[in-house]
């Protein structure tokens, strides 16, 4: 017969045993990224430069920048964002809080979770025979945008709705007690409670687009172009303008595997600088938004 | 750091311009192994054309290049290997004419490990039976290949099934276009070819000269014998003057009639590769063998004179002068 002392003390070392496996594993995750940090910081922080975010690509690696890469990553962000994020946060809100229980919300579930598992080079054929050749919409800054963003819906969508699921029914039911319709409990006190959700599913969405490469090959993204889209501002009326758009361009992962892939070693370290200017671009768009979620939590 | 973003944007917004228009524009695609030229020659045009014209250079490989080339949406695409039957047949349905000019030489280097201390050389017969269909899960050791070799494996590395390299040397060496054995490395990456002949003893593999002559410490080239000339060494020379036999290959750009006649860019563009002054020294630079310069003289005739169609209608032609292909291209 075990004393009370004796099955405590089993415990705890089981407690400590799973920690300390806990800390293993964590420590084995962290480590690999750290090192591969590590190393594309060793090669490619030399390198880096503002001639080599002003340039244009160049056959001298001492000279080529990313210039167009850079601004068309950026660029092609901005339309993903602008559309994924809006669009799968009203579907998620439809389906968790307007849709009927019927077996048409269950088959589309079904597939917005299933979609989250499709390989981005089936959103690239997609996008390829139905936006570039079906649409003519050529190969542009905007088309790129619409596969990136069809490729991170699920991911808003799955997003929204946990982060919805996650508030209490006494919110909404104080909500309707008060008076309020449901799309004033839906705006007013269901939206800005399952913001920070909302937003960690967008940055997530966003962060695994930036890095795609597979998608917008195949819709036609160049590897060389030195000159940027037209501007957005212009100095008549109405000051703003879409033509950008309409812009061929290139993206910093593309430049980069076409780096690696050359002969010469002063390509590689181009590449691993590049790599490293990706990496502080997703990490840039993260502060934002924890920034952002911050800021929220402090005004609930 | 404020004052450093706020500039770069600035700088960003002053350089983006009007709108481009498709005039002034020559569109490129095709082959990732021509893609350094064709950067070269985009680089330096749009210096001289400042503001005026613009190129656009796209990798989607020589057949993916081929394809859009064929659907009329690009001017000019690069090729690492001839035009197909298939793909001629293509443009034609689609009323596309095109010239076709070579740019560059490459020699296909064959490397081993640098403490692969048996091969002296090999012949194109022993490169066939390493590669060709029928070596698929039978020919796996050096002892195999020749009386003598040690009884060492052999692990094969070599370019993808998508690509022109590819293409090229089965046309090569097991005679027939696009057939060899499955049960090889292959990447679309030559470093990784690189780095895996280098960590393999017994490895053997094929890729552009360029990734030889930067890896030298790492790699062994293999001198090969073609039927009864002596071995040769793949280099600059034996590319040019035709004896790196029967691993030396044409590069090439394919050039859109209807885009050369209606368009002064495409045309002055096109000016770059056959420049031959400049074109060799570009091409040197990003590591491929230039042509002669009587090929530059026999190409410039040919695009002036709207030479259309290929000389490779029965697939790449193996060890022929790149003059004498160009003299062929004339008679037509």
């Amino acid at each position: 017969m075990k004393s009370y002392s004796q099955i405590v003390q089993g415990n705890k070392r089981t407690d400590a045993t799973f920690v300390a496996a806990g800390l293993v594993l964590l420590l084995i995750a962290m480590l690999t990224l750290l090192a591969l940090i590590f190393d594309l910081a060793s090669q490619g922080i030399p390198r880096l430069s503002w001639d080599f975010l002003t340039n244009f690509p160049s056959r001298r690696a001492a000279r080529a920048g990313i210039l167009s890469s850079w601004v068309g990553t950026s660029l092609v962000m901005i339309v993903t964002a602008a559309l994924a994020i809006p669009l799968g946060v009203a579907a998620g809100v439809y389906l968790e809080e307007y849709a009927p229980k019927n077996w048409v919300t269950d088959v589309i579930e079904i597939n917005v979770t299933n979609l989250a598992g499709v390989p981005s080079i089936i959103y690239g054929l997609l996008a390829l025979g139905l936006f570039v050749y079906g649409l003519n919409m050529g190969q542009t800054v905007l088309v790129a945008g619409m596969v990136l963003a069809l490729l991170i819906l699920p991911i808003v969508i799955v997003a929204t709705r946990e982060g919805i699921r996650s508030l209490p029914q006494s919110m909404r039911e104080g909500s309707y007690a008060l008076g309020a319709d449901q799309w004033q409990t839906v705006s007013r006190h269901i939206l800005p409670s399952a913001r920070p959700a909302i937003l960690t599913g967008a940055i997530v969405g966003l962060s695994r687009a930036i890095g795609e490469t597979a998608p917008v090959i195949t819709i036609g993204a160049l590897t060389f172009i030195a000159f940027l889209p037209p501007s957005p501002v212009q100095d008549t009326i109405p000051f703003i303008n879409f033509d950008w758009l309409e812009s061929p361009f290139s993206l910093l992962p593309i430049q980069m595997f076409n780096w690696i892939s050359r002969p010469q070693a002063s390509f590689h370290v181009n590449a691993a600088a590049a790599g490293l200017v990706l990496l502080s671009m997703t990490l840039l768009m993260n502060s934002v938004a924890i920034y952002i979620r911050y800021r929220l939590r402090k005004v609930l | 750091m404020k004052y450093g973003a706020i500039a770069l944007g600035a700088a960003v917004l002053a350089t983006m311009s009007g709108g481009a228009s498709a005039q002034n524009l020559v569109k490129v695609d095709g082959s990732s192994t021509v893609f350094p030229i064709t950067e070269a020659m985009a680089e330096e045009f749009q210096i001289e054309y400042r503001g005026k014209y613009r190129v656009t250079v796209g990798v989607s490989g020589s057949g993916g290049g081929f394809k859009k080339f064929c659907r009329g949406e690009v001017d000019v695409t690069n090729a690492s290997r001839p035009i197909r039957p298939s793909e001629v047949e293509q443009c034609r349905e689609n009323g596309i004419e095109f010239m076709e000019l070579p740019v560059a030489l490459d020699a296909l280097a064959v490397v081993i490990n640098p403490k692969n201390d048996w091969v002296d050389y090999l012949t194109v017969d022993e490169l066939k039976k390493m590669w060709e269909p029928d070596a698929q899960r039978k020919i796996n050791n050096w002892s195999q290949i020749r009386e003598g070799f040690p009884d060492k494996s052999l692990d094969l590395f070599g370019a993808g099934a998508d690509s022109g390299t590819y293409d090229y040397f089965t046309q090569a060496i097991v005679g027939k276009e696009h057939a060899s054995r499955g049960d090889y490395t292959a990447s679309e990456d030559d470093n990784v070819l690189v780095m895996g002949v280098a960590n393999t003893l017994g490895g053997l593999g094929f890729f552009g000269f360029a990734y030889l002559s930067e890896n030298t410490d790492k790699l062994k080239p293999v001198p090969i014998k073609y039927k009864d000339a002596d071995p040769v060494l793949p280099s600059i020379e034996t590319a040019k003057n035709a004896t790196y036999q029967p691993l030396s290959r044409p590069l090439f750009v394919y050039v859109s009639k209807t885009a050369a006649d209606n368009r002064e860019v495409v045309q002055k563009f096109v000016d770059y590769f056959l420049d031959p002054e400049l074109a060799p020294e570009l091409v040197s630079e990003v590591g491929y063998v230039p042509l002669p310069a009587e090929a530059y003289d026999l190409a410039r005739k040919a695009f002036d004179d709207r030479v259309t169609g290929t000389v490779f209608e029965n697939g790449s032609q193996i060890g022929i002068s790149i003059e004498d292909l160009l003299r062929s291209e004339r008679s037509r």
